[in-house]
């Protein structure tokens, strides 16, 4: 009986409130879109290590950013976020970061 | 005619307000690109075709495709107070997000530190009491794109709010079914959203227990009275009236009550401000005290008036907006057209409820040609007013500065 009186109280607040709303339907939409990804010498290293997560607008619509930001930037994307990245490949990464949106400090 | 001469002339004939927001929305269908006009450059977005991102809608400011990022135009809030659902701005951390749910076999786990756990289906949520407010949802890097110095992070105009009336349920209506147990100190949110990193954090936000049953944090299943977008959380979402958008989880599934702190990165690591009033400090300042994210502070912005208008000289003009107060209402809302040197009292449309958006009005002339700068600013019920300076802060929080729109009077 413990067991029934949360649905059963369930039961009762539902006669009223079902009036009110309609349940919601199953949805699908479609989500395969992968976006853009980088270009240009050095691309596919990059397109390697960062598309997994994020389409490459991420860095294409950042402001203009010190090459010691980026450095930071792929820094967290490897230890909080977790990405997946070759220690050997991180300069080459950073590099053309740099070249694509650095302020050229 | 030239977009420009066309806003003169509609300026001229004193229709200006419903005609410009006539304008720039079929300016928007017809645009596929829109400039944010951010310090610095690079505020240049495409905006989304009908259809490429589910229930939302052509026109929305693509900053990032995957995980997906889109931006409300400021268009939208002048057309109406309550943003329609497939307007509503889109923010997810991770990509790996469902495409689809059955609503059927849905299941919202509520467990942890309570007397049992419950596994509900939406049926069972939508027999509850139903709740419903207005609230005003605000990421807490709305207008990053506007620091200065400008910051790493989504480069976001004004456009990552939007207003929406909800309805579902209280949270201490489920949480009171599953019954506390004494020394609850948190509750921690968790939706359907995964990493796409092996081993990367899962998006989880907590509230205080004392918050989360505070009667207005609720789960809703209905947004301006329909079905949530999915991009939008479909089918439950957190809503916290007052607080900033990173606390509303999407796609709402896991409700874990928690007798210690949580020591999860989103809530330990990530969205920190500095301890500070208006979360300021200044660029390669060490050792600010840093606390989560929390309520928001009043913004209000003009929605007829694009910056860069040219505005007839002596005509009388109806400058119209939005303001909001953050986490209580909006007292009043004043308007200037000479830099903030001078200010006029706004007239305030209908209230809505104490956390939405509210509709604001004042009538003006410039009387000479040439450059101006037309001011807004809110001040809220508890007398808390929108800054002078802009705040700063390396992650591009809770900027809530007094806009300023440069216009022309010719």
């Amino acid at each position: 009986m413990k067991k029934l009186a949360p649905a059963l109280a369930l039961l009762a607040f539902g006669s009223i409130a079902a009036i009110a709303a309609e349940a919601p339907k199953s949805v699908k939409i479609d989500l395969s879109n992968p976006g853009p990804y980088f270009t240009g010498e050095g691309a596919d290293l990059v397109n390697e290590n960062c598309t997994a997560c994020h389409s490459a607008e991420m860095v294409l619509s950042q402001p203009p950013l010190a090459k010691a930001t980026w450095q930071s930037e792929v820094t967290k994307m490897m230890k909080v976020y977790k990405a997946s990245v070759d220690e050997k490949d991180i300069p080459a990464i950073v590099e053309y970061l740099n070249k694509v949106r650095g302020s050229g400090s | 005619m030239k977009l420009v001469d066309r806003r003169r002339f509609l300026l001229r004939t004193g229709q200006f307000g419903l005609a410009a927001a006539a304008l720039s929305s079929r300016a928007a269908r017809a645009q596929s690109a829109f400039d944010l006009g951010l310090p610095g450059g690079n505020g240049a977005r495409t905006l989304t075709k009908a259809g490429e991102f589910g229930q939302k809608s052509e026109g929305l400011i693509l900053q990032r495709t995957r995980a997906p990022l889109l931006e409300t135009p400021m268009s939208v809030f002048d057309e109406t107070i309550f943003t329609p659902n497939d307007k509503f701005y889109v923010r997810w951390h991770w990509a790996d997000i469902p495409d689809q749910i059955d609503a059927d076999k849905f299941r919202l786990t509520v467990r942890g530190h309570t007397d049992k756990t419950l596994s509900l289906s939406l049926k069972d949520l939508m027999a509850l009491p139903q709740f419903e407010i207005a609230a005003v949802n605000q990421c807490s890097g709305n207008s990053r794109g506007f620091f200065a110095p400008r910051v790493p992070g989504g480069e976001w105009g004004n456009g990552a709010m939007g207003n929406a009336k909800w309805t579902g349920v209280k949270l201490k209506d489920v949480l009171d079914r599953a019954g506390v147990k004494p020394g609850a100190l948190n509750v921690r949110f968790n939706g359907l959203d995964q990493p796409t990193s092996p081993d990367g954090p899962d998006f989880m936000k907590s509230l205080a227990i004392d918050h989360a049953r505070d009667g207005e944090v609720m789960i809703a299943y209905a947004m301006n009275g329909k079905p949530l977008p999915l991009l939008n959380g479909f089918p439950l979402r957190l809503v916290v009236p007052g607080w900033f958008a990173t606390y509303w989880v999407k796609m709402l599934s896991d409700i874990e009550v928690l007798d210690h702190a949580d020591e999860n990165f989103w809530m330990k690591t990530a969205y920190l401000i500095p301890d500070r009033p208006f979360a300021n400090m200044k660029p390669g300042e060490t050792g600010v005290p840093m606390v989560p994210i929390g309520k928001m502070l009043p913004r209000s912005f003009v929605t007829n008036i694009p910056a860069a208008s040219k505005i007839a000289t002596s005509a009388p003009v109806k400058a119209r907006g939005i303001a909001f107060g953050g986490d209580c209402g909006v007292k009043e809302v004043s308007f200037s057209t000479d830099d903030g040197k001078s200010w006029q009292t706004a007239k305030l449309g209908k209230d809505e409820g104490t956390y939405g958006f509210r509709r604001w009005e004042a009538d003006f002339t410039l009387p000479e040609r040439g450059a101006h700068t037309i001011k807004v600013r809110c001040t809220n019920t508890k007398g808390e007013v929108q800054p002078d300076e802009a705040n700063w802060n390396g992650s591009g929080y809770m900027r809530n500065v007094i806009e300023a729109t440069p216009v022309e009077a010719v």
